[in-house]
């Protein structure tokens, strides 16, 4: 809980007077809600947090939240969030977006922002499905979706935003799922923590154009098969019965048995979220069910110098060995000449 | 050596060749000695879109023209008096473009057979009487300038570059200018390279000793300082007055400044130029793309910046959208449009003012914002400043429109005072603001006051949804739509009672006004003042106030017989006055050449209109 200026906030105190209009049994809710619990826990007023989104079902989420907002335009909100964060780096700045509005038309911010490391946070709703507009592919559907601008099945080929992220050498990507608010809420409590652009991609469900899309890995008779949740420093173990593990065999990933061909809990990987090398990192990101479980965490956590501070740490030292120091010293500096 | 001079009263000078022979560099010293020694003057460099065009060819001449004079000069000039030509296709390009009598000097080294054969010069024009009646020097310059440089340790290639350095002696001579701002430059520019900027200092003297003591040249000339309004002065360009502009805003509303940009010709300079001065507190963010730009400077904007984005025309359709977000949010934004020759790429290094309906109408839905535009290279910083002034103040986009022509183009400018020019007092919320609602109002500019991130109390949402009057929460109510796009178009249009009303040059009545707008200043008032001198009557309203227009422009326009407006373009102003203000018959005269008007055929058609009239 903050414990800034003596008042211990709650996630009452993040709830706005709007009416939350999703539909029922959106996945949007519990993503609402685990944000809600996260605020508390990262140490801002409120007035210090920002939310900004783009367009699309999820970026209603501003409207929702009791702390200064911005709903603004479709797929630029990496680009406003940017402006935010550079003009007052002391703002938490959160950027809520989906698939077609991160992925599609706002893919070029999306990547840059990931690539200059600036210190925001990206929640990405993928529901793998155009919601708002009522029920298209988007650039995250699994080829061959037949929906309605594809009614013999998507030829497009899907992007994994994990991997797009990482190509775009973000240093900090997190999964997690829409119905497990608990463990979404710590993960968004680290992004926070994070230095630099923190993405979590959140596997949400559209009730109405792509129910139970994620049924195969979040089902109760799979999903402790189907899931790895991964904390750095910890064995890849998962399984109903906490007895399967990853291994390394050649370049390629296995899913093994412990007490199964001599295999031991030794020999299982052991996770590194915070390793330069993304080699694994995308390895992880890339398994799909049934062959993998799919990962899901903080999966890779790199330090590095962030855009914003890099900004602001030039624009001081430019101060020390400035040659003007007003707009009137630089107007009468250089070759300047008096008329009688 | 006695040096036989004859005093003359304006100059034009053109310095032409091939798009690597640094001739913007050889016209920008030029310019800045001319004004430093105290001749008013302007400037008008002009360049293919090409960074080394074919070397040769007429397509990639890069061509510097400057009129300088002991009088007050509002347009690089027609003809040239002097053409520095340093290859054939210089030579062909400009050959129309000299006055009768005019002197042209040539690097006769650069006139060979293949030369002439690049520029498809069917015979040597040095030889077949094509250059009849001009006063043609011949000069060895690629190999004068080879000898002047011999001594010094730089490399091969380098040896005959400096020879651009070496036709500014002659030139300099010629004009009885001193070589030393130049040779300061040179020091500063090659700081980290003394054996390079000694080459280039002493072509550069080299080519003035030279003019000085063959006698291929008949005299020098002087041009007295010119009677311009007392003060100090300095040599501006548009673009940098424009970021000066900007820079002098945020120091004086005691804002942050925030440039989101990605690089466009020709607005690029005014990027370059505020990532300089980071010292002020200045965040200049090259963007991925025109739309990252903008979009950047409305958030930079939504936390409390004086938030700017500048781009030529292309780069202005791209911002359409956000441009709308920020006019919807009611926030504080200046887009800069410095226009170039559209449509699509079009014309990407030649000056144009295709982009005032983009400016005005290009929006979705119904979306007003001010509109400004910038009249010569000094007042950029002027606009500039008043774009960031009423953006901050009445709490809307402000799109502030100059051109290639001004942008590029460089004069004396008088240097201004923060602390004399008007204040800036942004509406910004604090601790004190009671009943503050997102969308409550100030009465007399129906402005919103902003309540920035970090700022107790005042958390709110603010979006592209319609909102609700008063509250700002999202709004699908019929009736409160239509207010406020209402609202909206008032606000701007209330906008006309903080800015100055339109002045007339010239009579207060007369047969025919003249009517011009942005960066075509120069050219309307050198033709008007030239007909009015031989007594005709004639007048000129320059706008800079495209939207809304100043209060008293029918007022104006009332009092005389005929209007006629001239723009660089196919008539947009003219569609704006006709729909804004329907009393009054217009004729127009339009120019889409990529060039700005000459003075003689501004002349022509005023005195054809006038002889209509009569």
């Amino acid at each position: 809980m903050s414990h800034l200026a003596g008042v211990e906030l709650t996630f009452k105190d993040f709830e706005t007077d709007q009416e939350v209009r999703w539909c029922p049994g959106c996945g949007d809710y519990a993503i609402l809600k685990a944000v809600q619990q996260a605020l508390p826990q990262i140490n801002k007023s409120k007035e210090d947090i920002v939310f900004i989104s783009g367009i699309g079902c999820s970026s209603r989420f501003p409207y929702y939240v009791e702390t200064y907002g911005f709903h603004s335009i479709h797929g630029r909100a990496p680009a406003i969030a940017s402006g935010v964060k550079l003009a007052n780096p002391n703002l938490s700045v959160w950027q809520i977006t989906g698939d077609g509005d991160a992925l599609a038309i706002g893919g070029n911010h999306f990547i840059h922002a990931l690539r200059r490391n600036i210190d925001i946070n990206i929640l990405l709703f993928n529901n793998e499905i155009y919601g708002l507009t009522k029920g298209q592919f988007s650039p995250t559907s699994a080829q061959g979706l037949k929906t309605k601008s594809s009614p013999f099945g998507t030829v497009d080929r899907a992007f994994s935003p994990g991997k797009l992220a990482l190509g775009a050498e973000a240093n900090f990507f997190a999964r997690v799922i829409d119905i497990d608010p608990k463990r979404m809420t710590d993960v968004l409590v680290q992004a926070e923590q994070h230095k630099g652009s923190s993405l979590v991609e959140i596997l949400q469900n559209c009730v109405i154009f792509n129910d139970k899309v994620f049924a195969d890995v979040t089902a109760k008779e799979v999903k402790l098969d189907r899931q790895l949740w991964l904390e750095h420093g910890k064995p890849m173990i998962f399984g109903a019965e906490q007895n399967k593990g990853l291994i390394l065999n050649g370049l390629k990933l296995e899913v093994v048995t412990i007490g199964e061909n001599g295999i031991t809990e030794a020999d299982i990987l052991v996770h590194d979220a915070h390793g330069e090398d993304k080699t694994l990192h995308q390895m992880l990101i890339g398994m799909e069910a049934p062959e993998f479980p799919v990962a899901f965490g903080i999966i890779r956590q790199v330090e590095g110098p962030t855009f914003d501070d890099q900004t602001w740490n030039q624009i001081e030292a430019s101060k020390e060995k400035a040659r003007v120091h007003s707009v009137d010293e630089l107007m009468n500096s250089g070759v300047t000449w008096e008329i009688e | 050596m006695s040096k036989n001079v004859e005093e003359i009263d304006d100059v034009v000078i053109k310095f032409a060749g091939d798009s690597g022979d640094g001739m913007q560099l050889t016209g920008s010293q030029f310019s800045n000695t001319t004004a430093f020694i105290g001749n008013d003057l302007a400037t008008f460099p002009d360049y293919p879109a090409e960074i080394r065009a074919p070397q040769g060819t007429v397509a990639g001449v890069s061509g510097f023209k400057i009129q300088f004079g002991n009088q007050q000069i509002f347009s690089p000039g027609d003809e040239a008096d002097v053409l520095v030509a340093m290859n054939p296709a210089a030579l062909k390009a400009n050959l129309n473009w000299i006055k009768e009598r005019g002197t042209i000097i040539i690097d006769s080294d650069s006139f060979k057979q293949k030369d002439f054969e690049k520029a498809h010069f069917e015979t040597n024009p040095l030889e077949d009487g094509s250059l009849e009646g001009f006063n043609v020097i011949e000069a060895p310059i690629t190999k004068l300038t080879k000898d002047s440089v011999a001594d010094f340790d730089i490399e091969n290639k380098s040896r005959t570059r400096s020879k651009n350095m070496f036709a500014l002696g002659v030139v300099y001579w010629l004009f009885s200018r001193p070589l030393d701002i130049t040779e300061n430059f040179l020091d500063e520019k090659f700081k980290k390279h003394p054996e390079i900027a000694k080459a280039n200092k002493a072509a550069l003297r080299a080519g003035y000793n030279y003019a000085l003591t063959v006698e291929l040249l008949p005299s020098a000339y002087k041009v007295r300082p010119a009677a311009l309004p007392k003060g100090k002065y300095r040599s501006i360009t548009g673009n940098i007055a424009t970021a000066w502009g900007f820079l002098a805003a945020a120091e004086r509303s005691g804002l942050k400044l925030f440039l989101g940009s990605y690089p466009i010709t020709p607005a690029s300079d005014i990027l370059h130029e505020l990532s300089k001065f980071k010292n002020f507190d200045v965040v200049t963010l090259q963007a991925e793309d025109e739309i990252a730009g903008i979009c950047s400077a409305i958030g930079a904007s939504f936390a409390g910046s004086l938030a700017i984005t500048s781009t030529s025309g292309p780069g202005l359709a791209l911002k359409g959208e956000a441009i709308g977000l920020a006019m919807m949010t009611e926030l504080p934004l200046v887009i800069i449009d410095v226009q170039r020759g559209g449509p699509s790429t079009g014309l990407p290094t030649k000056t144009e003012q295709s982009d005032l309906l983009q400016a005005v109408y290009g929006r979705n839905g119904e979306s007003p914002v001010i509109v400004l535009a910038a009249s010569t290279p000094g007042n950029c910083f002027d606009y500039a400043y008043q774009a960031a002034k009423l953006a901050v103040e009445h709490m809307t986009p402000v799109i502030l429109l100059t051109d290639g022509f001004i942008a590029n183009g460089a004069a004396p400018w008088r240097i201004r005072q923060v602390a004399e020019m008007d204040s800036i007092t942004p509406a910004i919320v604090n601790a004190e603001t009671n009943d503050w609602k997102a969308y409550s109002r100030d009465e007399a500019k129906l402005s919103r006051f902003w309540a920035v991130p970090g700022t107790k109390g005042f958390a709110h949402r603010i979006g592209g949804l319609e909102k609700q009057e008063g509250s700002g929460n999202v709004s699908y109510d019929p009736a409160n739509h239509e207010l406020m796009v209402k609202i909206r178009a008032e606000k701007v249009k209330r906008v006309a009672n903080f800015i100055p009303e339109l002045e007339v040059e010239g009579e207060q009545e007369a047969d025919l006004l003249v009517v011009g707008w942005g960066g075509t200043y120069g050219g309307l008032h050198t033709a008007v003042e030239a007909m009015r001198q031989k007594g005709h009557s004639i007048a000129l309203a320059h706008f800079n106030y495209i939207n809304p227009l100043p209060k008293n422009t029918a007022d104006v326009f009332a009092r005389y017989k005929k209007i006629t407006v001239c723009e660089l373009n196919n008539g947009q102003f003219v569609k704006l006055l006709r729909s804004e203000l329907p009393q009054f018959e217009y004729g127009q005269y339009n120019k889409i050449q990529g060039l700005p008007f000459s003075k003689s055929e501004l002349v022509n058609e005023f005195t054809k209109e006038l002889e209509e009239s009569l």
